[in-house]
């Protein structure tokens, strides 16, 4: 869908827009456990790195694969609801139940992947398919006493390492920015891989990919895998996190658009971009809610805005700013 | 399989290849047979099936009836991909350039298939953009590049998963004639490395420099076969090019075959 | 569970699949034409939906007679979302126009629940609880409008595409937008008066539908994926698909629910969107496969 810059062999010693901006990242990451101090604070940048997890997770299928998913909640919430009923139901042990969860999501992703990708489903019916299947186990969700219905699921508190729930919140903090970590090194590993290359090459082109001897099926069949898997820690943490979940949390249409919004705003295909839009949109979102008085729905509307905004101005997102995009020329350039 | 006598079996071996769609047949009863190394253009009317019959033995269409056989292995019906990894691949006519990538990662793709590694496949990219001279271009965003240089990139990017045989879809279609005179020799240079080439070309001044036997498809239907000179003659080519009627017109047809 | 009850649910899921069928119309015109899928489709009855809720409850104006208010109303909205917004974010490529609907949907959705908060409300009208007597069943009298108006609906619309030379214009930029373009049919016109139609359908369905039901700002959702799910079954782009897939779907949950149990007649109709995706994509009427 949107391209990736090319990646230019530059010489490790120079210090490019791009890379001013990981390192500053990365510092400003490392540093808020020490420099916040209100737990409003701490939680929001727990949850925005919970989202840039989840984003990378979309990223991996629909930047660098082009095929969007418009249901990624559906293996965010399998991952959440696996570790909830593993732990609750079942008595597992805590970090055993994450695996496990982590295992159901990715079972999720290839077969949701199997069904969709054997028919040839691509572009706005792939797209249907994964809201249709991610409506289906909202309402099992709700029908089903496992996942206690439409009341939702409640895990004990039992603070400790042991079960993966942290006295102190900062914990969690360190636990979310360990998986953005993994979920980026996933996306720099995509980007100097044999399989990341054949799976840009069949976004780019699927005839010329299978031309070039590219096995499109596995290539996508394994990148709704990894992406599930990625998607259902993130759903695990979640778990952790609140100690409680519901149908329409784990399995509504609001983590799935959380999952799209940020890739999206940050720039599609490529390594940071789900990071820095989830930081963008959540900074902006807090703006929006600020500015109006913490009316509900102010900062939704604003997200909508601000997609629409980058799909009209900036289609590769926010790193495409770097490429020195000349916005009043390409708007018109790209008309019809 | 090898028959047992004195000759080499093909590597490339085509006998009642038929494919419809709808009321259509677009390929009728084709039989053929490319001999290992040399160069076999294979040209016709537009609309005369060529590009469904490279669809139909590059794997991206099944034959309704035939036999398709490359490497002494039957691969009519067989995944486009897998193919492409027994050694048979293929360009296209409308050139499908991987647009966000640059002319190295492009090329690495294709190298991809027999090179592991990222580093391998990319230094296999270059040797390969070096091959066909693109070897100043191989940073270049691949959407930038002019319809030349397109065309090379597809040649460089298939060349890269080292196929056996390789069918070249009008590759010289949109080229200015020094274009055209600067692909031939790196064709020819590919034959003579000992892969063996099918092309469809209308280019006819290509098919003159580079073909060692030519085939021609009108309606779907294999009606000659020979080298240029000996097809140029040929009535039933003729009256192909230029309707009914038009070799008796022309006395018998000593006038050479425009290009479609 | 008792035959004599399969009728009435029959009879019941016909009139809700009715509805389906009205708000699936607008969303099947605009995928045939534009062949986009609008994900603001649902915001955008959502929206009318309130329109003719604040006509009733400000104004005091019956929704039927509304009709003609909202109908023409909409369409300039939809044509100018499409003339204005959407045709112009999406640089024409199929994955952009699908996001940027969805961000369309963010918007309205999300100012719907600012301005207008999550509470429920529906209208308070006499003949509401009417019923008409059908002898295996009884219907009310705001569902059998409903019904009717889903026939004369889909009928108006044919008799648009198919006898007007408007439908002409349109049917032309459908099957072929170069060639359209090349003889002189503005597009980008045409494709945002299409959207404009398929909104002010989308429009006259609210009114249709308040009487029978409510509105909240997560209703748009709710009908989005229903909408879809009628659309596909039908066929894109045909309008007896639309109607028989809407028909077929509200029987398909009536009963689902009546031997189910209510949520798994929810399954059944996202199950049978899933299967026709897979197996059957054109549906059952569909010209065109994405």
């Amino acid at each position: 869908m949107v391209p990736t810059s090319p990646s230019a062999v530059v010489s490790n010693r120079v210090m490019t827009p791009h890379r001013l901006l990981a390192v500053l990242l990365v510092v400003t990451l490392l540093a808020v456990p020490f420099v916040v101090q209100s737990s409003f604070w701490l939680t929001f940048w727990t949850m925005t790195l919970l989202a840039a997890v989840l984003g990378q997770s979309w990223n991996i299928l629909g930047g660098y694969g082009g095929q969007s998913s418009f249901g990624h909640a559906a293996f965010f919430g399998t991952g959440a609801y696996a570790a909830a009923i593993l732990q609750v139901r079942f008595g597992v042990d805590a970090r055993l139940a994450a695996i496990a969860a982590i295992g159901f999501g990715a079972i999720a992703g290839a077969a949701i992947g199997m069904l969709s990708f054997r028919y040839g489903l691509r572009g706005s019916y792939f797209a249907l398919v994964t809201m249709a299947f991610a409506e289906v186990f909202r309402i099992i969700a709700v029908a089903w006493p496992l996942t206690g219905g439409g009341a939702g699921l409640n895990v004990p508190l039992h603070a400790g390492a042991a079960t993966l729930q942290f006295v102190d919140r900062r914990g969690y903090y360190w636990a979310a920015l360990a998986l953005v970590a993994i979920s980026i090194g996933l996306a720099a590993w995509l980007e100097r891989s044999r399989f990341g290359a054949w799976l840009v090459a069949l976004r780019e082109n699927e005839a010329a990919a299978q031309a070039l001897g590219i096995n499109i099926f596995r290539v996508k069949l394994g990148a709704i895998t990894l992406s599930a898997a990625l998607a259902a820690s993130a759903g695990v943490f979640y778990t952790q996190y609140f100690l409680y979940l519901d149908p329409g949390i784990a399995y509504g249409p609001g983590y799935s658009i959380e999952a799209l919004l940020g890739p999206i705003i940050g720039g599609t295909g490529t390594v940071l971009g789900p990071l820095i839009g989830a930081i963008s949109l959540h900074l902006l979102g807090r703006l929006a809610t600020a500015a109006t008085g913490g009316a509900p729905g102010l900062d939704l509307a604003f997200y909508g805005v601000l997609l629409i905004g980058i799909l009209a101005f900036l289609p590769r997102g926010l790193t495409g700013l770097g490429a020195g995009v000349n916005w009043p020329s390409a708007w018109r350039r790209s008309r019809g | 399989m090898a028959d047992g006598g004195d000759a080499a079996p093909a590597l490339l071996e085509l006998a009642g290849v038929s494919r419809r769609f709808g009321g259509l047949l677009a390929v009728d009863s084709v039989a053929l047979q490319v001999m290992q190394g040399g160069i076999v253009a294979l040209v016709g009317p537009n609309g005369a099936g060529k590009t469904t019959l490279f669809a139909l033995i590059a794997g991206f269409l099944k034959p309704d009836r035939g036999r398709i056989r490359f490497a002494g292995r039957d691969i009519a019906g067989l995944a486009p991909h897998l193919i492409c990894r027994r050694g048979l691949a293929r360009t296209f006519q409308i050139v499908q350039p991987f647009g966000a990538l640059s002319v190295r990662e492009n090329i690495a793709v294709g190298a991809h298939l027999r090179h592991a590694g990222r580093r391998a496949a990319l230094a296999h990219a270059t040797a390969m953009a070096e091959r066909v001279g693109m070897a100043g271009m191989l940073d270049q965003p691949a959407a930038e590049l002019t319809i030349a240089g397109r065309k090379r990139l597809e040649l460089a990017r298939v060349l890269a998963t080292g196929p056996r045989l390789l069918l070249l879809d009008e590759v010289m279609a949109g080229l200015t004639p020094p274009e055209i005179a600067a692909i031939v020799p790196v064709i020819r240079g590919l034959a003579d490395d000992g892969l063996t080439i099918v092309m469809i070309e209308h280019v006819m001044q290509a098919v003159a420099s580079l073909a060692d036997e030519v085939h021609v498809l009108n309606q779907g239907r294999l009606i000659a076969r020979g080298s240029l000179a000996e097809i140029a003659a040929d009535p039933v080519v003729v009256e192909a090019y230029l309707g009914h009627g038009a070799a008796a017109k022309l006395g018998g047809g000593t006038a050479g075959v425009g290009g479609g | 569970m008792s035959f004599s009850l399969v009728a009435p649910t029959v009879i019941n899921g016909l009139t809700m699949g009715a509805i389906y069928a009205l708000v699936a119309l607008g969303l099947t015109l605009v995928y045939g034409v534009l062949h986009i899928i609008n994900f603001a489709h649902g915001s955008l009855l959502m929206l009318a939906l309130y329109a003719v809720y604040f006509l009733h409850s400000q104004v005091g104006i019956d929704p039927y007679l509304a009709i003609p208010i909202v109908g023409p109303a909409f369409f300039v909205i939809g044509y100018v979302l499409q003339r204005g917004v959407i045709g112009r974010a999406s640089h024409g490529r199929e994955q952009t126009v699908l996001l940027v609907t969805l961000g369309l949907a963010l918007i309205i959705d999300n100012l719907a629940l600012y301005f207008w908060s999550a509470d429920t409300r529906t209208l308070d009208l006499a003949y509401a609880f009417e019923t008409i007597d059908l002898g295996v069943a009884l219907v009310p009298v705001p569902r059998a409008i409903a019904f009717a108006a889903a026939l004369l609906v889909a009928g108006l619309l044919w008799l648009v595409l198919d006898r007007t030379d408007l439908g002409k214009a349109i049917r032309a930029v459908a099957k072929e937008r170069q060639g359209a373009r090349l003889v002189g049919i503005n597009v980008d016109h045409i494709h945002a008066l299409c959207f404009g139609i398929g909104t002010a359908t989308v429009a006259v369905a609210a009114a249709i539908l308040l009487p029978a039901f409510y509105v909240t700002p997560q209703v748009g959702y709710t009908f989005v994926l229903v909408a879809f799910t009628t659309v596909v079954l039908g066929g894109m782009g045909s309008f007896a698909g639309a109607l028989v897939g809407g028909l077929l779907l509200g029987v398909v949950e009536a009963l689902g629910g009546l031997w189910f149990g209510e949520s798994l007649g929810e399954i059944a109709i996202f199950g049978l969107f899933i299967l026709v995706l897979l197996f059957r994509p054109t549906g059952l009427f569909g010209t065109k496969a994405a």
